[in-house]
């Protein structure tokens, strides 16, 4: 276990070296550069700039330099926002997107492992179908209709009350984050509902249930000891990739609902060639979600001893 | 004496024994496996349905532009977030003649402070209005909404400083339907005080007769009178915020959407099959390193380096932003592919039938070409399947963002995002292009479930 873990990390950290690598060439390959607008107005100023980041270096002592703060853990100075460190907008910033992300993920993970027992519990019958047809159409609508949708209902409810019950756009309290989470959530939480019901249909024809049956255990002690908990060992599994897609999904719903999130500011910098806050934004993702799929890992191992085997 | 150890033997024991013809013959037609699977497709409704759907959306998008031939980028001054159905007839008026400020012998009879100078249109709406004792000056409003109390007025048009009665003439921007005048009065600060008082105007749609020349909305040989009727322009599923007529836009933004959306996943998957299936065939340390790298690439946030790739590719003037979509999509989505086409082709070599048929002779490219692809082809296929609703997603995603397709070229994606500003007042403009990608991705991932039961034994969901 350990042994493996350690792999694991050393992977991680060679993929995160990758994530840094591919954008820096990517920003490298921009047509255009941030000092190209309305800043650097005369050759001197610009090349004082040029200076002060580092621009006018040859591109592999750049790349260097790139690599060593990120080693240190600095991301730079921002190029649009004067003098704003590219540490402090992720510090502020992608709390916002993480909590707005977790609180998604947990709808899901929750939504998703009850609804999909109950269509199995129900196969073929009212709950199954109604449930199903709310599935398809969860992974079938795109998730800026359902955040416009879930807009219109509240301006509606709010209207119909009199008084506002949840409020339509902004963040700050709870009541702002449950509906944006919600809409976020939806598409992953109809896929784990998906994976839940073949997974549990899977066990309910297994042999240790006939056997639990068989010595008349109670139905429900069957649900909760045997079936569910080995039914949501494959939705352990998707909840990795599924954080990954939450968090940067996540850009719509900021949009929509006004979050002052980090998928906001970073639409914004790629608009503008904000270099160093492109680069900072993307190596800080991609670590996170490298990081999180590898505890997500080791979790499934530490959760299904059989993984632990091979 | 001994007993013989075989009894004696008749011609007869040499006779066949009867032959069971039934058991020897083919019950069935046999099936070839594409035979088998197209026969299992048939057979799931929903499926075939999805393929109806799937082929109903293609010709939407290749044969409705000829059927319907309304240029998508046009702009119908006119009609400007027209919901479809809406009242399209306009009545025949002069041309506009300045007002002198007094009321017109066509002017209705009203009761009230605010009074209507004139018959409203479309072109002006005139008002006048009585002194009011204590009232140093008045502001007027305009609200598409009735003035509840503790409203607001809507839109302040013009203050007019003077005690006595008045008179405004209108022209900002009219549309045609109802809208709320509000005559405030303003004590001597020019503040507005509580006194006021609303009328409710009815504006119709007029147009002069220039106007229906020049944009041949009647034959030319049409004789047109002051007070005739004519109809704008048809739209049938309504105009968005810039006048255009939304059906040729779904139209040409479902050519955009479906191009994304099936020729970027069939490239890509394409290129998965061929990294992957040279991996899982030469096997050893190349394959090692190149499953490395796909780790790698599976890695890249996708969605940010969809952005970044939009950017670095860069869009020149007059350009669409198909082509760097596209691109970026084929550079990050083949892993996915490719893993799952080494792992079956390592699973295939395994195979005792690989095996029968090297022992007989077989290259390795009689192997491959015979064997290999057409095993793993049903996995692909589905797999395909699958990606298109993927890459309408993320076309959508992108341009709804602003990060797309560039404006004027219509995707459904950015007519999403243009119908978001106006989704309160007109819902149509983000209805029309969200139901499409909705129903295209779900056409997909049904027709997908079916491709999958029917062709992947291994597969078949639990039903």
């Amino acid at each position: 276990m350990w042994q493996y873990t350690l792999k694991r990390i050393f992977q991680g950290i060679i993929t995160i070296w990758f994530i840094a690598t591919a954008t820096f060439v990517a920003m490298h390959s921009v047509p255009g550069d941030p000092l190209s607008s309305e800043r650097a107005t005369t050759p001197a100023i610009r090349a004082n700039l040029e200076e002060r980041y580092g621009l006018n270096k040859p591109i592999l002592e750049q790349y260097a330099l790139y690599i060593g703060s990120f080693l240190k853990g600095d991301f730079g100075i921002s190029f649009t926002q004067r003098n704003r460190q590219v540490n402090d907008i992720i510090r502020e910033h992608f709390p916002v997107s993480a909590t707005l992300g977790i609180l998604a993920v947990t709808f899901a993970a929750l939504g998703g492992v009850l609804f999909g027992a109950l269509t199995a519990l129900y196969r073929n019958r009212l709950p199954d179908t109604i449930i199903m047809f709310l599935v398809i159409l969860g992974i079938s609508v795109p998730s800026f209709v359902f955040a416009a949708l879930g807009q219109l209902l509240l301006v509606n409810i709010n209207n119909l009350l009199g008084f506002s019950l949840l409020p339509v756009a902004g963040w700050g309290t709870v009541a702002h984050m449950l509906i944006p989470a919600l809409v976020l959530g939806m598409s992953t939480m109809a896929y784990v509902t998906r994976l839940m019901r073949s997974s549990m249909l899977e066990i309910i024809h297994s042999d240790y249930i006939r056997t639990a049956k068989a010595k008349g255990l109670p139905a429900g002690r069957i649900f909760t000891r045997h079936e569910l908990r080995n039914a949501i060992l494959p939705v352990v599994t998707v909840l990795g990739p599924a954080i990954a897609t939450i968090t940067t999904g996540g850009f719509v719903v900021e949009l929509v609902f006004a979050i002052p999130g980090l998928g906001r500011f970073f639409v914004q910098a790629v608009q503008q060639l904000d270099y160093t806050v492109i680069m900072g934004t993307t190596v800080f993702y991609g670590a996170f979600l490298v990081t999180m799929v590898i505890l997500v890992d080791l979790l499934y191992g530490w959760i299904d001893p059989r993984v632990r085997v091979q | 004496m001994n007993e013989p150890l075989i009894p004696a033997l008749t011609p007869e024991d040499f006779t066949p024994v009867h032959q069971r013809e039934d058991v020897h013959g083919l019950s069935r037609p046999s099936r070839s496996y594409w035979q088998d699977a197209w026969w299992r497709l048939r057979r799931n409704r929903r499926a075939l349905a999805s393929l109806w759907i799937v082929v109903g959306l293609l010709a939407f998008a290749l044969i409705g532009p000829l059927l319907w031939r309304v240029d998508p980028a046009r702009q119908d001054i006119d009609q400007i977030s027209q919901a479809p159905g809406a009242d399209r007839s306009a009545v025949i008026v002069a041309p506009y003649q300045p007002w002198s400020g007094q009321p017109t012998a066509a002017a209705p009879v009203q009761e009230g402070v605010l009074r209507l100078g004139d018959v409203p249109t479309s072109q002006a709406v005139r008002l006048v209005w009585d002194a009011l004792p204590g009232a140093s000056g008045y502001r007027v409003y305009r609200n598409d909404y009735p003035i509840d109390a503790g409203m607001a007025f809507g839109l302040p048009i013009i203050d007019v400083m003077a005690s006595g009665g008045g008179h405004y003439e209108d022209r900002l921007n009219l549309r045609p339907g109802t809208y709320y005048y509000s005559l405030v009065v303003l004590n001597e600060f020019g503040e507005i005080t509580d006194r006021y008082e609303t009328r409710q105007v009815e504006v119709p749609r007029v147009i002069t007769e220039d106007e229906v020349r020049q944009r041949g909305l009647v034959p030319e040989e049409q004789a047109l009178a002051l007070g005739d009727t004519v109809y704008l322009a048809f739209h049938p599923l309504g105009t968005d915020y810039l006048g255009r007529d939304v059906l040729a836009r779904l139209m040409s933004g479902a050519r955009v959407s479906l191009f994304i959306g099936i020729v970027a996943p069939f490239l890509y998957v394409l290129l998965g099959v061929i990294y992957g299936s040279t991996a899982g065939f030469i096997g050893g340390r190349l394959d090692q390193l190149m499953m490395r790298f796909a780790d790698f690439v599976v890695a890249l946030p996708f969605l940010l380096f969809m952005i970044l790739f939009q950017v670095v590719f860069g869009l020149g003037p007059g350009q669409s932003g198909i082509i760097p979509m596209m691109v970026a999509l084929v550079l990050l989505q083949w892993p996915a592919t490719a893993r799952l086409v080494r792992g079956q082709i390592l699973q295939i070599r395994q195979e005792a039938y690989i095996s029968a048929s090297r022992l007989l002779g077989a290259k390795t490219w009689y192997l491959v070409l015979r064997h290999m692809i057409p095993n793993t082809l049903g996995v692909v296929l589905v797999t395909l399947t699958f990606a298109v609703p993927n890459a309408i997603f993320t076309e959508a995603f992108l341009s709804f963002i602003g990060m797309g397709v560039a404006p004027p070229t219509a995707s459904w994606g950015s007519m999403s995002n243009e119908g978001l500003a106006t989704m309160l007042t007109h819902p149509h403009e983000l209805m029309f292009p969200a139901l499409f990608i909705s129903l295209t991705v779900l056409a997909f991932n049904l027709l997908g479930d079916g491709l999958r039961d029917a062709l992947d034994v291994r597969m078949r969901s639990v039903e």
